[in-house]
């Protein structure tokens, strides 16, 4: 069977998945003060590989990507969780949140809440889940993402 | 300290977490999921110890105080569905692995096991009607993929029901949420109860009563719209039907409990009276059911429907006695419904078939199976010594002194009928000559025989020690009649 040529697709998402990617973490960041957060920013990230399963095929890019998809779920909803019980070694309620200012060498001043680590969660969550549910339906072949 | 009210309920969703990555070690999978599932019991216990000899545990999640952050109210109503929760879950847990095949453990069921209990406890702890709103469909989530967990053409075929029916109440429940909140802008059920007491529930709010009844009713098959519940519920495992018939159904009677104690209650000749009317109808109707077929899990199956009919008795006469005999038989209901359920699948399982018709003289082979079947169906009919006789008993007693004869027939006439429906499957299945054609091979392991002797002993135990249990009943149905001591210790003014 004739391969298809995809120079244009191929080239063009090289491009445009770093492109997304480095906005879906921009996303992450800002969700702070700005919209954005863990969940769109997950969703962009989703998109980003998608983009770049349906650009290169899945055997290549489960080669150069070597995430168990399924696994990225449960790594984010225990990072959720512990983010929640993190709360009880300092004897305050439970998914209580704390924040500080710390000097980085580029960036200046920079606050960090410890939400972040929440959102890291959700977003790990939502790149596994959405990720997981399209190579699935996606994949024709007894799949082992 | 507060956190205390969290522990039942990030127990199981850590757990489900970490089972997930020792998914394809069944061993290590098992043996994990037992000890998480004691430890979860253990600290159920100890919760329930410390909420009904301290009082209720209030936690504010995050530390932002009531109405305007997350809060987990551990009183003594929550608590003790919780343990019971527990104890239904440690009993599955042991029940697992003998009945399940190796397909379906290794695809997660463990996870979505712990998943459907964090649910379930978050359903039961949680103060905020948004909330619940979530953890219904958290548990809901794990339900569906519990349901089609193997794959069969039939399991596919009823949670496709299970799952439309569920959607669409569920919408139902987020349309009223939005109306509660346009009406009274609060979420928070402690304030929402003080602000339609200030205006003395009005119309407007009356209908979104009805709505939520509606939901509730839906989630907890009641009368009109228990038509979706009895054949989803025996598709699955039996270990996953009898999660299913012990919880699920009681965490939307319970929403109404909680509901129609806490805030509506300024308009009873309009909403309390309407639940006697669908109290009846919902016994008459699930045991006419019960009694309609010849498959023994779909009879324990349509005996969730007259359940869930005396337990809203109760609430619809609204006086001590019929609240407490409402939990009491909450209770009760959840513990012999899930023994049932496992028994049920035991007995399909020895016999080859789930059909009456093509049983017959199975006490000459399985004495001990006869005899837990012929107690269990007497702790369900509420014949004396056992705990369903207490909560009934409680229950008449309210009704006859709210002058509701009516329903006090039905009551009694629907505990005859499902004693029957019960009986049958001993008579027809157990009793008779013994067929010498058949070969019975098959021998229940310990594994599954003791989950549901253990639910028997508990069940039996709150009949018996009736005395012992019934003082903490008691007490829950004088803290639900009187709302102001809930408002109060949330709201803290």
């Amino acid at each position: 069977m004739s391969k298809p040529n995809n120079l244009i697709l191929q080239t063009a998402t090289a491009l445009i998945a770093f492109i997304l990617l480095g906005f879906s973490v921009y996303l992450f960041f800002a969700g702070h003060n700005s919209p954005g957060g863990g969940f769109i920013g997950g969703l962009v990230t989703a998109a980003a590989v998608v983009l770049l399963y349906m650009a290169y095929g899945i055997d290549f890019v489960n080669k150069i990507l070597p995430i168990n998809f399924r696994a990225l779920i449960s790594v984010g909803l225990l990072v959720a969780f512990l983010t929640g019980v993190g709360s009880f070694l300092f004897d305050v309620p439970f998914l209580s949140h704390t924040f500080g200012y710390f000097e980085f060498p580029i960036f200046g001043e920079v606050e960090l809440a410890t939400a972040m680590l929440f959102d890291l969660g959700v977003y790990l969550t939502v790149v596994g889940v959405t990720v997981t549910i399209i190579i699935n339906i996606a994949n024709d072949t007894k799949a082992e993402v | 300290m507060s956190n205390l009210a969290i522990l039942p309920l990030i127990i199981p969703a850590i757990s489900g977490v970490i089972v997930a990555f020792t998914n394809s070690h069944v061993k290590t999978t098992r043996l994990l999921t037992k000890l998480f599932t004691l430890i979860g019991l253990a600290v159920a216990m100890f919760v329930a110890y410390t909420v009904f000899t301290d009082g209720a545990i209030i936690l504010e999640t995050g530390g932002w105080i009531a109405p305007y952050g997350i809060i987990l109210v551990a009183d003594k109503l929550s608590i003790l569905l919780v343990l019971t929760t527990n104890i239904i879950a440690t009993a599955a847990v042991f029940y697992a692995p003998n009945s399940l095949s190796l397909r379906q453990e290794t695809h997660y069921f463990y996870t979505f096991y712990f998943m459907l209990i964090a649910g379930v406890t978050g359903a039961f702890l949680t103060g905020d009607l948004f909330n619940l709103f979530v953890f219904f469909e958290v548990l809901l989530m794990a339900s569906y993929a519990l349901i089609v967990l193997g794959g069969d053409k039939v399991q596919l075929r009823e949670s496709i029901k299970y799952v439309l029916i569920n959607l669409f109440s569920s919408m139902l429940f987020v349309t009223a949420i939005a109306l509660l909140y346009g009406a009274v802008g609060t979420i928070n059920m402690a304030q929402i109860a003080e602000r339609v007491a200030e205006v003395e529930q009005t119309g407007i709010l009356t209908t979104i009563a009805v709505l939520l009844f509606f939901v509730f009713g839906t989630k907890a098959a009641l009368f009109p719209l228990y038509y979706w519940l009895p054949r989803p519920y025996i598709v699955p495992n039996p270990v996953v039907s009898a999660l299913f018939g012990a919880l699920l159904t009681k965490v939307g009677i319970y929403s109404i409990l909680r509901v129609f104690s806490l805030i509506f209650i300024h308009r009873t000749e309009i909403t309390h009276e309407a639940f006697i009317w669908i109290a009846g109808l919902s016994m008459v109707f699930g045991v006419i059911g019960a009694l309609s077929t010849n498959n023994i899990k779909l009879i324990i199956s349509y005996n969730i429907i007259p359940a869930i009919g005396f337990i809203i008795m109760g609430l619809g006469i609204f006086n001590l006695d019929a609240l407490s005999g409402s939990i009491y038989y909450l209770v009760h209901d959840m513990i012999i419904k899930s023994a049932l359920f496992l028994l049920v699948g035991v007995i399909a399982y020895v016999a080859g078939t789930s059909d009456l018709k093509k049983m017959g003289g199975l006490i000459h082979h399985y004495p001990l199976l006869g005899w837990l079947l012929f107690i269990a169906a007497f702790i369900l009919a509420g014949i004396p010594p056992f705990s369903g006789f207490i909560g009934k008993l409680l229950l008449l007693r309210g009704a006859l002194s709210a002058d509701e004869i009516a329903i006090t027939l039905i009551a009694l006439l629907s505990s005859l009928l499902i004693l029957y429906s019960v009986m049958k499957i001993f008579i027809r299945g157990f009793w008779g000559e013994k067929d010498e054609t058949k070969t019975y091979t098959k021998k229940p392991s310990l594994g599954l025989i003791l989950p549901i002797v253990g639910l028997l002993a508990i069940s039996v135990f709150l009949g018996i020690g009736a005395e012992f249990v019934y003082p903490s009943i008691e007490g829950i149905a004088e803290y639900l009649l009187d709302p102001q001591i809930y408002i109060d210790s949330v709201l803290k003014e």
